[in-house]
């Protein structure tokens, strides 16, 4: 029951910040719905990731709103726009039509399948020493994961930084 | 944006009393990360949330003096290097390296609070290093 | 089951405005929301219900709890998706110093 109220008012608040015309406005609702999404991952369980979501999610707005510098363009209907928008909502509704059929081969909500799942459960605290499972398994059981992503986090650094570099290429003469 | 000289009396004044307040809580969540929620990402980021917090408030100038561009993406090399070190350890046997009983402890779980601090270390250094490109297009000498 | 169509109709909302709008700054708030509607929709399968947090306590035997392989995966979804987000806003505000606009029908020039 609660789901439901969180997930409406995520929808709702995204799709304010698509069709707001201000972009600080649609920023702020992106906010919004992150802080939802907080809310939703503290419902089913789930502390570790709810920590994460909040406060990777005030760095994404402070960046954001640095970029913006000036007001949203206006709707301009030229060009083949009819067929572009008739042609959007076919695709989505093509999408959820054939999602409704996947998502009958499911389980059903509330009753995982946990094969892998129940041996890290039963052998953690024996196996790492560690209490918290997801860490446990984050760093201990599947610890090259951890190590690839450090890897992407530090090729966002050095990209950041090759892309707001000042000094340009060599003009040759 | 103007802040040559940072934001009003008002802001400084709070900042001054919750920035060590969110340093400390930070570093709390990461030493925890095996007995509680949190870990080394999400500490990672409150702590670079600290620095940026400290950086809007006083302008770049007196944030720079104390901790330059190039310490920062030192440290972050070297925590990388450190996190590498203590992965390619897993190639040399299994079972636990270090910290080898308790429960429930403090100092606890083997190799797990030492790649906790290492990835913290990256992540808020790192993380600070791309604020400062960003939001404040400082240039990047070669 | 409808919570899951809700999750897939926040994608579709992301969807659209990635595909629909022309402001570059819009297009990286529809990616946004799309990876917000994905992270969700791992997190929903792996929910037992009334099941507990992984997190094992000292006092007590816990006998059911919800999956923590989702939530493992999605920690490291979600620091990915913020140095995505970051990169494309440092594109976006090279693409405005360059060009000085945000509108993407008028980037044409293939030159740089």
């Amino acid at each position: 029951m609660e789901l439901h109220l969180i997930l409406l008012f995520m929808i709702c608040a995204s799709i304010v910040a698509v069709e707001v015309k201000d972009l600080i406005s649609s920023i702020i609702s992106l906010g919004a719905a992150g802080l939802g999404l907080c809310l939703a991952f503290l419902i089913l369980k789930a502390p570790n990731l709810a920590i994460s979501q909040l406060v990777v999610e005030i760095l994404c707005v402070v960046v954001l709103i640095r970029a913006t510098i000036n007001k949203d363009l206006p709707l301009v209907k030229d060009g083949r726009w009819f067929f572009n928008t008739i042609s959007t909502f076919l695709f989505i509704g093509f999408f959820l039509i054939s999602a409704y059929f996947a998502l009958m081969e499911l389980p059903h909500f509330g009753e995982p399948i946990m094969k892998a799942a129940n041996e890290y459960i039963a052998n953690s605290l024996a196996k790492t020493g560690s209490s918290n499972i997801v860490t446990a398994v984050t760093l201990n059981f599947r610890s090259y994961d951890a190590l690839a992503e450090t890897a992407v986090l530090f090729a966002a650094i050095i990209g950041v930084l090759a892309i707001t570099r000042k000094v340009g290429r060599i003009h040759e003469k | 944006m103007k802040n040559n000289a940072g934001m009003t009396l008002i802001v400084k004044t709070i900042t001054r009393l919750t920035a060590g307040l969110i340093l400390i809580y930070g570093i709390y969540i990461v030493l925890q990360g095996h007995l509680s929620p949190g870990g080394g990402f999400a500490g990672g980021v409150i702590i670079a949330l600290c620095f940026v917090q400290l950086m809007l408030a006083f302008g770049k100038e007196e944030v720079l003096k104390k901790l330059s561009r190039k310490k920062c993406i030192f440290l972050a090399g070297l925590a990388a290097l450190l996190f590498l070190l203590l992965a390619l350890r897993g190639f040399l046997g299994s079972g636990n390296a270090a910290f080898k009983e308790g429960h429930f402890k403090l100092f606890s779980a083997g190799l797990i609070p030492f790649c906790d601090i290492a990835i913290s270390i990256l992540v808020g250094t790192g993380l600070f290093v791309i604020f400062l490109a960003l939001v404040l297009l400082t240039e990047v000498e070669e | 089951m409808s919570l899951y169509f809700l999750c897939l109709i926040l994608f579709c909302v992301g969807l659209y405005c990635v595909l629909r709008k022309r402001n570059i700054i819009k297009i990286i708030i529809g990616l946004v929301i799309i990876e917000y509607a994905v992270n969700l929709f791992f997190i929903l399968i792996g929910y037992r219900t009334h099941g507990r947090a992984p997190i094992l306590s000292e006092d007590q035997v816990i006998q059911n709890m919800v999956d923590p392989l989702p939530q493992a995966m999605v920690l490291t979804t979600i620091v990915i998706g913020l140095a995505v987000t970051v990169v494309l806003v440092s594109l976006a505000i090279r693409i405005y110093e360059k060009y000085g606009t945000f509108d993407i029908t008028k980037i044409k020039r293939l030159k740089g």
